[in-house]
C-alpha cells in the first residue's frame, strides 16, 4: 500500500474504517460502504488500488460468484494471497472495497456486474476475463443484453494486453468475445436457448447441431474450443481428460469449474494442481448449503433468473423429495415477474410443491397453468412443518434467498 | 388448422377448435410472453374448445388461417428484423384482412403499426395494419400500471407491468384500448389500441395472467359466447389480480 498516492490511501483508510462500522452496527458484511465512500474521497481509486496486481475479472448473467470462488480456489495453488469480493458485491464500490482490503494480494479475481464490465475493465488493466453467459435477468433496471454484448464486444476489441476466457456454446459470447486479440474457448455449454435463437452478428435463425451452432446467412460460426466439459469430464488443452466430480452440485458448475480450470490455466496452474483445490469448495455464499431444521436436511439454491431455474431443477433431489419455490420482487430481484412464465415448471409434476415469498400469488397461477399441484406455505418453517420425511430442496430467487438464510439463523 | 369463413362466422364453443399462433417466438418473446399463450390454451379448454397451438419461428412462414395470433415484446434490433420478416411473409397481414384476432405487446404491438423506431431510433416500415405510428420517448417507463378499459368492451380495469420507452400515437381508428390511472402507456394518457378484433397493448405481466377478462374477450372473438369458468378453476387467478390492484398506491399516477 506504500506506493498508492496519499489521496487513494486516505480513501482505503476512509472507507475501511467505515465498513468495519457498518459491519459492527450490522448493517452488512461492509463489503460495499467501504468502497462507496473511498470513491468518494478517490474516484480513480480502484485504477489506483489494482495497480500492480494481476487481475482476474468474472463476468456473465449466472454462476459470477460460484466461479469467482472456484477460481479464487484454484489459483491458491500459486501460493499468494488473492484479493477477492466473495460476497458478490460487484459494482465498482463492491471491487474496490475487495482491492482496499487486501493491499497485498499480488493477484485478484473480482466478479463484475455485467454493465460494468467496460469500465472495470478499462480501470483495472485485468490480465484475464472471463465471459460465462448471457441471457435474460431483471429487465426493469438492466440493460438488453444484446446491448450489453455489443459493449462488451466494443471493450474487449482493444483490451490488447488481456485475455479472454469465453464459453463458445454461448453465441451472444461468441460474438462478445470474437472481436478481442486473444480468446480461449471453453466448451461449457448452454442449457437456455431462449436468448440466442438469432445469430447476434446478422440476426439471422441460428442452426443448432451436435456440432454447436452456426447462422447459413453470414456464416458466423462456433469457435472451436480448447477446454471442453462432456458430461462428469473435462479434456484439457493437450487432449488429456479429467474426472470433474465436484462438491458443488449439478451442471452448471461444472461448466462453471470447467471456465475455472480455464483460467487457471492461463496462470500456469494444470487441472492436476486445480481439482482438487476445485472440489473442496463446498457452497459459496450460502449457496448450496445444507442446514438442519427440525430434523430435516434442507438445501439452498438460488435461482434468479429463468436460465437459473432450469440449472436449479438439474440439481434437485429425485421425487418424492419435496421443493419449496419462493420468490419475491424487490429491487434487487427485479420488480416484475414475468419471467416466471419464462421458465418451464412441468419438471417439477410428481414431488410436492410448496410455494412461499412476497409474490407466492403470481408462482400459485404459475404452477397452475403448468398443472403442477402445489400448496401454499407462509415461510421456510412453515414449509419444513408440512413436508414428512428427512429433506427439502428449496430454490429462491435473491432476497427471498436472503431471508430464507436470515430465518435458518445464518447458519446457512 | 386450415379452414375457411366469412368474417361474421362463428364456431359452436363447445366442439370448436381453436388455432393459436404465436408469431416469432425467436425473436419476440421477451417479458414471460409464453403466458399469454398458457391463458388463452388454459381458458379456452376449461370450456371444452379443442386448442392447437402453433410456435412460428421467424423462417417460417405465418399460417394464414388461424383464429387467434400472438405476439410479444422483443429488443429493438429483433423488432426491426421481425417487421422486415412480417413484411416479406404477408402471412400476418392477410390473417388481419381475414378477420383474425391480433394480440400484440411493446414491441409486437408498434410493429402493428405505420411505423416504430429502430435501434439507433430511426423511423421503421411497420405492418401498416393499425393506423398507429411510435418512436422513442424521453424516458423509459417501468413499474406497475393500471389502465380502465373502453366500457365498450366490458372487461374491467388492467393490471400490468410496463418497461419501454416507445410513445404511441393513434391515427384515426385506432381507439384507445383504456386510460391509464397509474403508469405511461401510450404516453398520452391512453393505452394501447383496438381495431377491430385486433388489440395492442404495452402491457405485460403476462398481461393476460391478470386480466383474465381480456383474456376471454379475445376467445369470444374468435369462439363465440363462452360459459364462465367454475369458481375453483379462478381462484387463484382473481387472487393475484386482486392482489396486484391493491399493489399499486392510487396516487402514483
Amino acid at each position: 500500500m506504500g506506493k498508492l498516492p496519499l489521496r487513494a490511501r486516505l480513501a482505503t483508510t476512509i472507507g475501511g474504517a467505515a465498513g468495519k462500522m457498518s459491519r459492527l452496527a450490522g448493517r452488512g458484511d461492509g463489503s460495499v460502504i467501504g468502497g462507496v465512500i473511498g470513491l468518494r474521497v478517490e474516484p480513480d481509486l480502484l485504477a489506483l488500488l489494482a495497480v500492480g496486481r494481476r487481475v482476474v475479472l468474472v463476468t456473465g448473467t449466472n454462476g459470477k460468484t460460484t466461479t469467482t470462488r472456484l477460481i479464487t480456489a484454484a489459483l491458491g495453488a500459486l501460493g499468494q494471497q488473492v484479493a477477492t469480493n466473495a460476497f458478490g458485491a460487484n459494482m465498482e464500490a463492491g471491487l474496490a472495497a475487495a482491492l482496499g482490503q487486501a493491499p497485498d494480494a499480488p493477484m485478484a479475481v473480482l466478479e463484475v456486474d455485467e454493465k460494468y464490465l467496460p469500465t472495470v475493465l478499462g480501470a483495472t488493466r485485468a490480465r484475464v476475463v472471463a465471459l460465462l453467459n448471457l441471457s435474460r435477468d431483471q429487465m426493469d433496471r438492466a440493460a438488453e443484453i444484446w446491448l450489453v454484448a455489443r459493449r462488451w464486444r466494443e471493450a474487449l476489441a482493444s483490451a490488447t494486453d488481456c485475455r479472454v476466457v469465453a464459453n463458445t456454446d454461448d453465441p451472444l459470447i461468441a460474438w462478445a468475445a470474437g472481436a478481442a486479440p486473444h480468446v480461449t474457448w471453453v466448451a461449457a455449454g448452454q442449457r437456455w436457448h431462449e436468448d440466442s435463437w438469432c445469430c447476434p452478428q446478422c440476426g439471422s435463425h441460428l442452426t443448432r447441431d451436435e456440432l454447436g451452432w452456426h447462422c447459413g446467412e453470414c456464416g458466423f460460426t462456433r469457435p472451436p474450443p480448447s477446454w471442453v466439459l462432456d458430461g462428469s469430464s473435462v479434456t484439457d488443452p493437450t487432449g488429456r481428460a479429467h474426472d470433474l466430480s465436484l462438491s458443488l452440485p449439478g451442471r452448471a458448475n461444472r461448466a462453471n469449474a470447467v471456465v475455472a480450470l480455464a483460467v487457471a490455466g492461463e496462470f500456469g496452474v494444470g487441472p492436476e494442481q486445480a481439482l482438487p483445490r476445485l472440489r473442496k469448495v463446498t457452497s459459496v455464499a450460502g449457496r448450496y448449503t445444507q442446514v438442519e431444521r427440525r430434523g430435516r436436511q434442507v438445501r439452498l439454491l438460488l435461482a434468479k433468473n429463468p436460465a437459473g431455474w432450469l440449472e436449479a431443477f438439474d440439481v434437485l433431489d429425485d421425487p418424492p423429495v419435496p421443493v419449496l419455490l419462493s420468490v419475491n420482487a424487490r429491487e434487487p430481484d427485479g420488480r416484475d415477474t414475468s419471467w416466471l412464465w419464462d421458465v418451464d415448471y412441468r419438471v417439477l409434476r410428481g414431488r410436492p410443491v410448496l410455494v412461499t415469498g412476497e409474490r407466492r400469488l403470481d408462482l400459485a397461477v404459475r404452477l397452475e397453468a403448468d398443472r403442477v399441484p402445489f400448496k401454499l406455505a407462509e415461510d421456510v418453517d412453515d414449509a419444513v412443518n408440512r413436508v414428512d420425511g428427512g429433506r427439502l430442496d428449496v430454490i429462491a430467487n435473491y432476497t427471498a434467498f436472503q431471508q430464507i438464510r436470515v430465518s435458518l439463523g445464518r447458519a446457512a | 388448422m386450415p379452414r375457411s369463413r366469412g368474417a361474421h362466422a362463428r364456431k359452436p364453443s363447445s366442439l370448436g377448435s381453436l388455432g393459436l399462433v404465436w408469431v416469432y417466438p425467436d425473436l419476440l418473446s421477451t417479458y414471460g410472453d409464453r403466458g399469454n399463450l398458457l391463458v388463452l390454451e388454459r381458458r379456452a379448454r376449461l370450456r371444452g374448445l379443442d386448442v392447437e397451438s402453433v410456435l412460428v419461428n421467424a423462417d417460417q412462414p405465418i399460417p394464414r388461417q388461424a383464429d387467434i395470433y400472438l405476439m410479444g415484446g422483443g429488443e429493438d434490433l429483433p423488432q426491426v428484423l421481425a417487421a422486415r420478416r412480417l413484411r416479406a411473409d404477408g402471412g400476418l397481414p392477410a390473417a388481419a384482412g381475414n378477420g383474425a384476432v391480433i394480440f400484440a405487446v411493446c414491441a409486437g404491438y408498434q410493429l402493428l403499426g405505420l411505423e416504430f423506431g429502430g435501434e439507433e431510433g430511426q423511423p421503421v416500415q411497420g405492418l401498416e395494419i393499425l393506423n398507429i405510428r411510435s418512436g422513442r420517448g424521453q424516458r423509459r417507463g417501468v413499474g406497475e400500471i393500471l389502465a380502465d378499459v373502453d366500457p365498450s368492451l366490458g372487461v374491467p380495469r388492467l393490471t400490468g407491468f410496463e418497461n419501454h420507452q416507445g410513445v404511441t400515437w393513434r391515427g384515426e381508428g385506432a381507439a384507445p384500448l383504456a386510460r391509464v390511472a397509474v403508469g405511461v402507456g401510450n404516453g398520452d394518457g391512453t393505452e394501447g389500441v383496438f381495431v377491430g378484433r385486433m388489440v395492442g397493448t404495452y402491457l405485460h405481466g403476462p398481461v393476460l395472467v391478470r386480466n383474465p377478462g381480456l383474456a376471454d374477450l379475445l376467445l369470444t372473438w374468435a369462439a363465440g359466447p363462452l360459459p364462465p369458468l367454475q369458481a375453483a378453476d379462478e381462484e387463484w387467478t382473481l387472487r393475484l389480480r386482486e392482489q396486484r390492484l391493491a399493489a399499486v398506491p392510487a396516487g402514483s399516477a
